[in-house]
């Protein structure tokens, strides 16, 4: 059923599959030839594609919670992104024969040596690393869970019991998920150096993770609004409403990163100025001065026009822009921890994330000839379809 | 209903055409539009989402004006902090350079945001003529409804097409209530 339900998508789901499976042989490959490498590029490859499927729950909560037609219009898209979250949990195992190369915390030695860090002994360690992992795997797959029976049944039924139900797992879903999402990307990503703290990182992180999956759920909008029966809900209002939120994410990630930036800068302080360090030097710089550029400068001013909005063609372009960049957002967030000195990049880089990035995508693809294209019975629907332009 | 009007000079501001609903005067505007009339405007209790179109309202001036505003409050934010921190009034700081651009950076942005939000306000004022202590459309004797529950579409003597018998007829055409002459 799900090749036949959505013909827009099969060539998108045989590329997947095709350069999914390409990039699992090869980050195979890499994994003998190089563990130590093949980890460290394996995290980004994980980040990315578990930032999507965190992203898309979270929009899809917001959605539920607000209403309105751009709910509607991506609805299916961010249900389809959240159902991949087994997909996710399952590429976190991976990362698990890994924790001693990545995270120096673990070596005994490290904690040994540092004081700052053997205070932390009692967050950072690899039972409660785990035990933490499981909670926050749980919570989202709990709740996504919850969010496609539910959206199914309204499917079926169309008895409006189901659309409050989502609103109210939503209202307390969005705060238990700013805390899960949080502390994930305090243990997966800030403890790569254990002494370095930053308490906006959690947030700048969750923004990252809305801008891609915002822009993730627009570029695949954009696929299936060939089918008329899709197209119906992407008129120029709503799509002027999706790239006013983009938009938002894009100020969002850039007002969090500029303040993590001003307030280490103007503290100044030896344990935190370190990680900025790192980036501005070794030709790392350039990485930083290429997302002011083109992850906020650039999006930020053709998100301005109107006319950028409403034409869903452009609007989905500077989506798949957005897309591209947010892949080194996150290199750039691990990388020069592991290569301080210098800029470097590695074919596994591209390998794993090809790998990571196809199988999800290809789950993603399935998930969605699931569900039919507009929610029947979502109360905004009827609210979206009569919308005169 | 001056005396003084006749058809071949008119000295009319314009005529007003009012209408009991707001689908028949956003289909009035419709065809005045289409009957190649431009210079005329509509009245209404509240915001009407079609109307917009139907009118033709053209892109204004605004957006251009609050991207203006916004780029010189920043550039005169980022000015200022500059001169006063490397030009007229160099302090050594915790050893960090004069020219220290993320301390720079939240000014500048208030001030983007100050420029751009006082230009789009007067900006506004401006293009729409605003204060405006006298305006011809009042003189219509039942336009004070246009604030409770009618409609009203006033075609301009100021227009090409003008002409107080043919527009006349042409307003009758559209179903209105009535047609009144406004006096200027």
């Amino acid at each position: 059923m799900n090749d036949a339900a959505i013909p827009e998508l099969s060539g998108l789901r045989r590329a997947a599959l095709v350069v999914g499976t390409l990039g699992v042989v090869a980050s195979l490959a890499g994994a003998w030839l190089d563990p130590a490498q093949f980890f460290r590029s394996y995290l980004v490859a994980f980040l990315y594609c578990a930032g999507l499927s965190i992203g898309c729950l979270a929009v899809l909560m917001v959605s539920h919670l607000t209403g309105g037609g751009w709910g509607v219009a991506i609805r299916r898209p961010l249900e389809a992104g959240a159902g991949v979250l087994p997909l996710v949990a399952l590429l976190f195992v991976p990362l698990l024969f890994g924790l001693p190369s990545l995270y120096t915390w673990t070596q005994a030695a490290t904690m040994a040596a540092d004081e700052v860090v053997r205070s932390k002994q009692a967050y950072l360690n690899v039972p409660f690393f785990l035990v933490r992992a499981v909670v926050y795997f749980a919570a989202w797959l709990v709740m996504a869970f919850f969010l496609a029976r539910w959206s199914r049944a309204q499917d079926r039924t169309g008895d409006p019991r189901y659309a409050d139900l989502m609103r109210k797992l939503s209202g307390g879903g969005l705060v238990l998920l700013g805390f899960t999402a949080t502390f994930a990307s305090f243990d997966w990503v800030m403890s790569l150096d254990p002494k370095w703290f930053s308490t906006i990182f959690g947030l700048l992180f969750l923004g990252g993770q809305g801008l891609g999956a915002m822009a993730f759920a627009i570029a695949v909008a954009y696929l299936l609004s060939s089918r008329a029966e899709y197209a119906r809900a992407l008129k120029p209002t709503i799509l002027n409403d999706l790239g006013n939120l983009m938009l938002a994410f894009v100020m969002i990630w850039a007002y969090l990163a500029f303040s993590q930036l001003l307030i280490i800068w103007a503290g100044n302080l030896p344990d935190e100025i370190p990680w900025y360090l790192r980036r501005i030097s070794g030709g790392w710089n350039v990485i930083a001065i290429g997302l002011a550029v083109f992850y906020f400068a650039v999006p930020f001013l053709v998100l301005l026009s109107r006319g950028n909005k409403r034409r869903h063609r452009r609007l989905a372009a500077i989506a798949t822009g957005i897309l591209i960049v947010r892949a080194f957002d996150l290199f750039f967030l691990v990388a020069p921890e592991f290569s301080p000195e210098r800029i470097t990049a590695h074919w596994l880089d591209v390998a794993t994330l090809a790998g990571a990035g196809g199988l999800w995508l290809t789950m993603f693809v399935r998930q969605l000839g699931t569900l039919p294209p507009l929610a029947p019975n979502d109360p905004d629907l009827a609210g979206a379809l009569a919308r005169k332009h | 209903m001056s005396i003084h009007s006749d058809a071949r000079t008119p000295r009319l501001y314009g005529l007003m055409a009012e209408f009991d609903s707001p689908d028949a005067l956003v289909a009035a505007a419709r065809r005045t539009q289409e009957g190649g009339y431009r210079k005329f405007d509509a009245y209404t209790p509240f915001p009407i989402e079609e109307l917009h179109e139907a009118i033709d309202a053209h892109r204004t001036a605004v957006p251009l004006l609050v991207l203006i505003g916004g780029i010189v409050g920043g550039l005169s934010g980022y000015g200022l902090e500059y001169w006063v921190s490397i030009v007229a009034y160099p302090l050594n700081i915790g050893g960090r350079p004069f020219h220290s651009w993320p301390a720079f950076i939240p000014i500048t942005f208030e001030m983007t945001v100050l420029f751009a939000a006082l230009t789009a306000v007067f900006g506004m004022l401006a293009l729409n003529r605003l204060p405006e202590p006298y305006h011809p459309v009042f003189n219509a004797p039942r336009f004070a409804l246009a604030t409770r529950d009618r409609f009203f579409l006033c075609i301009e003597s100021a227009d090409a097409k003008f002409d107080t018998a043919a527009t006349r007829r042409f307003l009758e055409s559209l179903g209105p209530r009535e047609v009144t002459d406004v006096e200027p």
